[in-house]
């Protein structure tokens, strides 16, 4: 009977490390839908850019308030899961705080754990008052109704309980081993939850440990969940920071990409040498799709750019396209891709990885023309991100499809180009001409 | 009135010699009535300091940046690899440009396609001239003045070029104020991505005229460009706001030319 706690205490370890695998490896399998790119250059650069703006945050202080609570709860975060690496010794060997020998520094540790919990309920409280009180703009765009509104409260009310239930934990330890409760070592400091072991005053030593144990169980099994609930929700984030800043742009924002593609032909239809009327090769390849009208056509770095989107709305807010009223959100391109690619992992798994035609795309059925052609390629959302996602490259990929397989580009568009073709300038002009404005 | 002294790459190959650097004009250079200013100004600056250039003339071409920006990768590649041809076959190495477009996709985009050569914004390169000594300017005219720069996207966000129009700038002796959004976060003005071209989307306001109110904000004489494009969006906003009796919008060459 003794080892019922840590057998299911391994149980609940072994299902939810289990299930949590399990979607990693949706994951990884949906992303890996995406074209292959090359991505091996510039190691260093990349390490560098991981640390620094991932680890080291340096892009949420642009804006200090988020900024600000963001580190703290981030911290907290980081360094109260060393506490959580404890709670899982214990709970599966049975002990109470197996890292208490640890004396000084132990309970310095514990000390800063309370300290850090604390800060990071005031934290979450605010961010919870900047998104339903005061009421941010960005987090009022059409594309936080309903789910990503949701979402974005539950984790903080998550947060706020996860902390709650490790300082009641900690407050009842407090209490109990103030009472000199047996199996309740004397160990750790409580800055914190000794004011609120105040409030058990009274309590006899078996209804504290009920409550004790209740908290303990509560807050592992919480953490559990919400390692769970990460792959259906934005918070993904807090993993996938770290690949997605590694994998981001090392190359200056104005420099797009070149398709092979198009240089091969194009060099092709500029050899002079080159037979206007050679049929192609038998085996020729089936010529590519240019640009992209569905999550399959994006490289799989976009599409980690989709899963890693947190959604916290600063490239929208900076977007001259968006704060002028117009439909385009970078935001909204990236919740559209991921939306799509989930969909399309589904219909996948529908049918042992097969996808079956649902008639349906990115293209139109998520993301508009309409918000495609108000883009300005002005860089500001990817700028403006904390984690170096791209939405600008999956608008130009959706461009290039709209132009180069459909030419549905605006008239005007049509005209500009068949301008450059004729006359090599955007505007119907003589190239002969060139030079005129010398004597004008 | 034609002062200014223009010589076609033709004519430098057909004596021998090769200038120091080419001037890539651009289509709005060449074509826009606003931009030819521009160009006729930064030519100014390069006879007064005796810069051995040269143009293309009739020989260059759109650099096929707006297609790419507008989807059309075959048209850009067309374009980009017609003008390499033209540019290696007469050994150009050094470029400078008035247009942040042209400058941006020569630098980061002709490298792929065989086209290498060392390409500067003409506020970089005035620049150069100036710390050389080789182009002096009094900087009586706009004394006293309030000039505020509006960074252009694909010279600043896109290349992390902030400092050289701003140095160019403080040899004006004008006094240089900031808009709230600058450098890395400045709004953009609205042209890019080929809108200088079409209408834009429906929305409650045009890009360039928030992006002018930036701008009045600062409370200047004269806003500063960098770009045809940002200055003709900048002038029509200047419009929208109907303070053209107050503001004057000049590029950081025309400036120069006339301090």
């Amino acid at each position: 009977m003794t080892y019922l706690p840590n057998v299911l205490f391994a149980v609940v370890l072994i299902a939810a490390i289990g299930y949590f695998a399990k979607n990693v490896g949706r994951l990884r399998r949906n992303i890996n839908l995406g074209k292959d790119v090359d991505v091996s250059d510039n190691r260093k650069e990349r390490w560098q850019n991981m640390v620094r703006i991932a680890l080291g945050q340096s892009k949420m202080v642009v804006r200090p308030v988020a900024g600000l609570l963001h580190i703290i709860v981030y911290v907290g975060f980081i360094i109260i899961n060393i506490e959580v690496l404890e709670i899982i010794i214990d709970g599966l060997l049975g002990t109470h705080r197996v890292f208490a020998p640890l004396g000084a520094a132990y309970d310095f540790l514990i000390g800063s754990f309370e300290i850090l919990a604390f800060l990071v309920i005031v934290s979450v409280v605010a961010f919870w008052i900047r998104r339903n009180v005061i009421k941010l703009r960005r987090f009022l765009k059409p594309e936080m109704k309903g789910w990503p509104k949701k979402d974005g409260n539950l984790i903080l009310y998550i947060e706020l309980v996860l902390m709650l239930l490790f300082l009641t934990m900690n407050a009842a330890d407090y209490q109990l081993q103030q009472l000199g409760a047996e199996h309740y070592t004397k160990a750790g400091a409580f800055p914190v939850s000794q004011f609120m072991a105040q409030l058990m005053e009274g309590m006899s030593i078996s209804s504290l440990v009920i409550l004790e144990r209740a908290a303990w169980w509560l807050h592992i099994v919480g953490i559990l969940f919400f390692l769970n609930y990460l792959y259906f929700s934005k918070h993904l984030h807090i993993l996938l920071a770290f690949p997605n800043t590694f994998y981001g742009r090392v190359t200056p924002k104005g420099k797009f990409k070149n398709l092979e593609a198009v240089t091969a032909e194009v060099k092709l239809m500029l050899d002079p040498n080159a037979d206007p009327f050679a049929a192609p090769a038998e085996d020729a390849a089936e010529p590519d799709k240019f640009g992209a009208s569905d999550v399959r056509d994006l490289n799989w770095v976009q599409l980690l750019n989709a899963y890693t989107c947190t959604e916290c709305g600063r490239c929208t807010d900076e977007c001259p396209a968006n704060q002028t009223g117009k439909k385009l959100s970078p935001r909204k391109i990236m919740m559209d891709t991921r939306d799509r690619l989930e969909e399309v992992g589904k219909n996948m798994d529908q049918d042992k990885g097969e996808f079956k035609d649902d008639g349906k795309q990115l293209l139109d059925d998520y993301i508009t023309r309409e918000e495609l052609w108000a883009c300005t390629t002005c860089n500001a959302c990817v700028e403006a991100c904390p984690v170096s996602i791209d939405p600008l490259s999956i608008i130009m990929d959706m461009r290039q499809y709209l132009v180069m397989e459909q030419s549905a580009a605006p008239t005007e568009l049509n005209n500009m180009m068949s301008n450059i073709e004729n006359n090599g300038a955007p505007w119907p002009y003589n190239q002969m001409d060139r030079l005129n404005w010398v004597n004008e | 009135m034609s002062e200014l002294k223009v010589k076609t790459m033709e004519a430098f190959m057909a004596e021998g010699k090769q200038p120091e650097i080419l001037f890539w004009v651009g289509s709005a250079g060449s074509f826009d009535d606003r931009a030819k200013k521009i160009s006729r100004a930064f030519v100014k600056l390069l006879n007064k300091a005796n810069v051995d250039f040269a143009v293309l003339g009739t020989e260059e071409s759109c650099t096929g940046d707006v297609a790419k920006r507008a989807g059309n990768e075959f048209l850009f590649q067309m374009q980009a690899m017609m003008n390499i041809e033209v540019l290696n076959g007469y050994e150009i190495k050094r470029i400078v440009t008035c247009d942040p477009h042209s400058f941006n996709t020569i630098k980061n985009e002709y490298p792929e396609l065989g086209g290498n050569y060392e390409i500067l914004h003409h506020t970089q390169y005035l620049k150069e001239l100036m710390d050389a000594g080789r182009l002096q300017i009094e900087g009586e005219t706009f004394k006293g003045k309030r000039i505020t720069f509006h960074d252009p996207c694909y010279l600043g966000r896109a290349n992390s070029v902030f400092e050289a129009p701003r140095q160019a700038l403080e040899k004006t002796n004008a006094t240089l104020v900031e808009m709230k959004r600058h450098k890395r976060t400045a709004l953009c003005c609205g042209a890019g991505g080929a809108q200088m071209f079409k209408e834009p989307e429906k929305g409650d306001m045009d890009i360039n005229v928030m992006r002018t109110q930036d701008a009045l904000e600062t409370n200047p004489d004269i806003i500063a460009t960098g770009c045809p494009y940002c200055n003709t969006m900048m002038t029509d906003g200047i419009k929208a706001h109907e303070k053209e009796d107050k503001v004057t919008v000049l590029d950081v060459a025309e400036l120069l030319a006339n301090s």
